[in-house]
């Protein structure tokens, strides 16, 4: 996948973009009807869909706890949703997200209050190009908010990384490839902790402590927005 | 005005919590997305969507899903199922070793009952040792969301009076979201309700109903 681009032209990115620029971020909620809760995301050209259901009841039986429900996250892209045509189902790297994905959005929610009950998410990336595991998040936790389930706090999460030795937020495509290093990270914002923080490639510590800052400065301008959608979409109904 | 999971509602000082809500350092936050209550003996929020999670004394309609030893399982339209225990429900004395007790209750009978016991890990309890429990014959079951029947009830039953009398219908509405009607007007009722469901944020919807079923 790596290609000899020029990742930086008079300070502007492949996409004309700052390097401290998100790109356009479009959500909306409510997309799925059969769903108890959904949300769809777009970062650019990166499209997820997540759909929400429960709590309800948990099967086999020998999957339930008793002193607290469970999460269970499942990262799927779709086979169009890439160039060159992915194989459907799941994969190494699908399970991975996943899994961290279930990782990140876990603390946020009070598992306490449905024991042997389950709250299921799917997260369907229509089209990927760079950052979809942060995206997936995003529109996880607007799922499971219009769903009704109960949360301590909504989870924001973005990417930041270093390409061409510039620090730079929400990767695309291109430069998630030929980065330097990427860094995703997960928050509740609203609270100021952090649930998921993935680290490839190489920087040293001031970078990381900047990369930490500028991540905690969108998260909290994508909590806002989240924050924006869900109002509007309980307010039109 | 709508909070989400995580907004600030107010400090407790001294409030009880209700519903929806959690504390942390003295203050109280939103759990679920609703509409937040601010009383001066309670902190609490309405939910706006959610499955329904039983509580003692909610009045359900159940669906009778298995015919057990002493018992019957019933399907409550939530997460967990509950269990309706023989003494709970019948009055006479029933010799088990000798009788069936699908004679009593079989397998897709509705009933309509009272949650009556619920343990920290959701085991359900109903009863129906009162006099407005009963079994329901004949009728046609919908569903709707659980948050939405306190709307469809109205105040002190106003609704859903107006709309009874308007349809001369039989209903019975449970808090777990399923409603029983019975009747030669129940295709009107059924829209009247759902229109409930669809419009429960507007005001004057009594009106808007009686209107709608008399015109």
């Amino acid at each position: 996948m790596k290609k000899e681009v020029k990742l930086f032209v008079n300070g502007r990115r492949v996409d004309s973009r700052l390097p401290e620029q998100l790109r356009p971020i479009d959500m909306k909620v409510g997309v799925v009807s059969r769903a108890d809760g959904s949300a769809e995301v777009r970062f650019g050209n990166t499209v997820a869909m997540a759909s929400a259901y429960g709590p309800r009841e948990l099967y086999p039986r020998f999957l339930q706890e008793e002193e607290a429900g469970i999460l269970r996250v499942r990262y799927n892209m779709v086979p169009f949703s890439v160039d060159e045509r992915k194989s459907p189902g799941p994969d190494r790297r699908s399970m991975e997200i996943s899994k961290v994905m279930r990782l990140a959005i876990e603390p946020a929610i009070f598992l306490e209050d449905f024991p042997k009950a389950t709250v299921d998410v799917f997260v369907d990336i229509l089209q990927a190009d760079g950052s979809t595991r942060v995206t997936g998040i995003n529109a996880a936790s607007l799922a499971l908010a219009s769903a009704g389930v109960p949360m301590r706090d909504l989870v924001s999460a973005c990417s930041v990384g270093k390409i061409e030795s510039t620090l730079v937020v929400d990767l695309n495509g291109v430069e998630d490839n030929n980065s330097e290093s990427d860094m995703a990270v997960a928050m509740m914002a609203g609270r100021g902790e952090i649930t998921l923080l993935q680290m490839d490639g190489e920087l040293d510590k001031e970078e990381v402590m900047k990369l930490l800052s500028f991540a905690r400065e969108n998260c909290r301008k994508i909590y806002e927005l989240q924050k924006q959608v869900l109002k509007e979409y309980r307010e039109g109904e | 005005m709508i909070v989400l999971p995580g907004e600030l509602i107010d400090e407790r000082k001294g409030r009880k919590l209700g519903k929806g809500v959690y504390e942390e350092n003295g203050k109280v936050f939103a759990k679920v997305l609703g509409l937040p209550r601010v009383g001066d003996n309670e902190l609490s929020v309405i939910p706006l969507s959610g499955a329904y999670l039983p509580n003692v004394g909610d009045r359900i309609v159940g669906v009778v899903l298995t015919v057990e030893i002493s018992g019957w399982l019933i399907d409550i339209n939530s997460p967990y199922k509950a269990f309706l225990p023989l003494a709970e429900a019948v009055d006479e004395f029933v010799d088990t070793s000798r009788v069936d007790l699908s004679r009593y209750f079989d397998t897709g009978d509705v009933i309509f009952g009272r949650i009556s016991k619920v343990t920290k890990s959701k085991n359900v309890q109903v009863s129906m040792r009162d006099m407005v429990s009963r079994k329901l014959y004949g009728g046609v079951l919908i569903k709707v969301s659980p948050t939405k029947i306190p709307r469809i009830i109205g105040k002190g039953g106003s609704m859903i009076q107006m709309i009874k009398q308007n349809t001369r219908c039989d209903i019975y509405v449970g808090q777990n979201g399923v409603i029983w009607i019975r009747g030669d007007n129940k295709s009107r009722a059924i829209e009247a309700i759902l229109l409930v469901e669809k419009e429960s944020h507007t005001s004057g919807l009594t009106e808007k109903i009686e209107r709608m079923l008399s015109g």
